[in-house]
């Protein structure tokens, strides 16, 4: 089971027309693995996981979910995925246990079993008791996409995709959504796409990030990090001139640049600095800095560049790559993104 | 198979929940009634050559040109507007199941209403007791007849209606992509017909405009004459434009 990768892809291209929307994209994904899908507006997640599901045939290359090939036997893919897509379209007409029913039978949920399950999905979802007999159109957006969840959840699916299962959701609601992809983990795997960095970066155990239709990183965040974001970073609050800052650190042997600045009072400023060397760490800062007459440290953080950070530095580096290496080779060097999932 | 009767269940009870049918058959059933009264009225006034029931029949083109449209416009298009087909496609189901059970659907509600038109000689002949004493009102070779007719011509037009709708996106285009369609295939087929019999043709040409007369073969059927060839019209079409639909969906996803 383990040697089995959940999802396999291996150079998938469509085209629509002239226009490329993804190009060789290759990927692994583990079983129980929780995997966000990254990208700027059409990047190719909606594509690459249309073609998962089996929506949509590709042009080149080709797809394995639970061994099983896509474009060989797509009824037996569909068994095993459950599928939200994007904007999660709902029959407004209906009440949620009756689409849920409609659904399970549809997903060849054993006539027996139905009834069971269903009821079973709308206790995962926390729809059991609040919105078990309500009509769909009539419910908010938060329970929608709940419904929508509990959907792909039905037919006991082994990989779930879901195409922004949190877009335009209020807080609580996200909040409600992350412990549910939570209760999924480890039983399930999930395959998950968003805007919303910090929430991709707290639920997911690995991130793939796809620009111009091509997987332009992909790994945990903190792998990411050191790839696109070397070096350490601190913010410190001085009193005192911030050049003086980097020249009092220059001195010492400890290589800063700044990032940002930002100026609170008339003496007191905020920066951003970036130490080259690994070496420069926190209590080393602070005696070099403290130790200087021309300005007085007021407070100094570490701080860990969030993936939104990563995000642009990633998908900035892609476009240079792109418009650099364009007539030479199509295909993006990335040989981490390959060699950890493979294993 | 399972899946398709699935959906089937679902497209009626869809149907059953939705205010718009109730309409659509209120409208049908009113304006079909008036029409027979009209029949009705003129057979009191002027004595006709035709049993009422046929002349009632010989109109039925009225009620198809707005049902059909109205009925299947809203099946694919809808679906696909919606996104509920893309939800759908990702369950095992195949496409054949998911374009028949639409026409399915479409199919018996249009029967239905047609049934529900076997309402008028019944009360015209509670009330008039002597016009059906004298087997005016009832005649049965031409109730059947006509039915049967309505049944497998039913066929083409519903299919034409899915078949529209599945090409498209928006609701509006498929109503009229379908109105216009019912429209060349009812009255080009008579217009052909009248050329035809003008012009001197070839005799196979002659058949082959012969074979598209659907006034024709409602005249047959409401005879009582029950030929094959319309059956073979009828059916081979309707499955020629649901295979395409089927195709259609396959290939637009």
């Amino acid at each position: 089971m383990d040697s089995i990768p959940s999802i396999r892809v291996k150079n998938l291209t469509r085209k629509y027309g002239a226009f490329t929307a993804i190009q060789n994209v290759s990927f692994t994904v583990n079983p129980g693995e929780i995997v966000g899908f990254l990208g700027p507006n059409g990047a190719g997640k909606s594509t690459t996981m249309r073609i998962l599901s089996g929506i949509m045939s590709a042009t080149s290359g080709s797809a394995w979910v639970g061994g099983v090939c896509v474009a060989q036997s797509p009824h037996e893919v569909k068994r095993k995925i459950g599928y939200m897509p994007e904007n999660n379209p709902l029959p407004d007409d209906m009440r949620v246990v009756e689409y849920l029913r409609f659904r399970a039978r549809l997903k060849e949920v054993p006539g027996r079993k139905i009834r069971a399950t269903v009821q079973e999905v709308m206790e995962i979802c926390d729809l059991a008791r609040t919105a078990r007999r309500k009509i769909i159109g009539t419910l908010s957006k938060g329970f929608r996409q709940r419904v929508g969840i509990a959907d792909a959840l039905l037919g006991d699916p082994e990989v779930i995709i879901m195409d922004e299962p949190t877009i335009g959701l209020d807080p609580h609601q996200i909040q409600g959504i992350r412990s549910l992809i939570d209760n999924l983990r480890g039983k399930l795997t999930v395959v998950l796409s968003s805007h919303i960095l910090p929430e991709i970066e707290r639920s997911c155990d690995r991130v793939i990030i796809i620009n111009r239709g091509r997987v332009v990183a992909s790994g945990t965040s903190g792998e990411l990090r050191e790839e696109f974001l070397p070096g350490n970073r601190f913010d410190l609050e001085i009193d005192g001139e911030e050049a003086d800052a980097i020249a009092t650190l220059a001195t010492q042997g400890v290589e800063a640049d700044i990032i940002d600045t930002q100026q609170i009072s008339d003496s007191i400023c905020k920066l951003s600095i970036k130490a080259d060397s690994e070496a420069a760490h926190g209590p080393q800062l602070i005696q070099l800095l403290s130790q200087s007459p021309k300005f007085k440290l007021h407070s100094l953080a570490p701080r860990v560049p969030n993936l939104e950070e990563i995000f642009l530095a990633a998908t900035k580096r892609s476009w240079e790559e792109t418009i650099e290496t364009k007539p030479k080779t199509a295909k993006p060097p990335v040989p981490e993104a390959q060699n950890n999932t493979t294993t | 198979m399972r899946h398709y009767l699935i959906l089937l269940k679902h497209e009626l009870r869809m149907l059953l929940i939705s205010p718009p049918t109730y309409i659509a058959s209120v409208l049908f059933l009113m304006l079909m009634g008036f029409l027979y009264w009209s029949i009705i009225r003129g057979m009191v006034n002027a004595p006709a050559d035709l049993l009422p029931s046929v002349q009632f029949f010989s109109v039925f083109w009225i009620p198809v040109f707005f049902v059909v449209p109205l009925l299947t416009m809203r099946s694919i298009a809808g679906e696909r507007s919606s996104g509920t087909l893309d939800t759908l496609m990702t369950t095992p189901t195949s496409r054949v199941a998911v374009v028949l059970s639409k026409f399915s659907g479409a199919y018996i509600f249009y029967m239905l209403l047609w049934f529900a038109t076997l309402g008028f000689p019944i009360i015209a002949s509670k009330l008039y007791p002597q016009a059906a004493a004298s087997g005016l009102l009832l005649d049965p070779a031409s109730l059947i007849g006509s039915y049967l007719f309505l049944a497998i011509s039913g066929l083409l037009f519903i299919a034409i209606g899915i078949f529209a709708s599945s090409i498209t996106r928006s609701q509006l285009v498929a109503g009229m992509l379908s109105f216009t369609t019912l429209f060349v295939v009812i009255v080009g087929g008579q217009q052909l017909g009248n050329i035809a019999s003008n012009a001197d043709l070839v005799s196979w040409l002659n058949t082959t405009v012969n074979y598209l007369q659907i006034f024709q073969h409602l005249d047959d059927f409401s005879r009582g004459i029950i030929d094959t060839r319309p059956f073979f019209y009828y059916t081979s079409t309707a499955a020629l434009l649901l295979g395409l639909s089927t195709l259609v969906i396959e290939a637009k996803a």
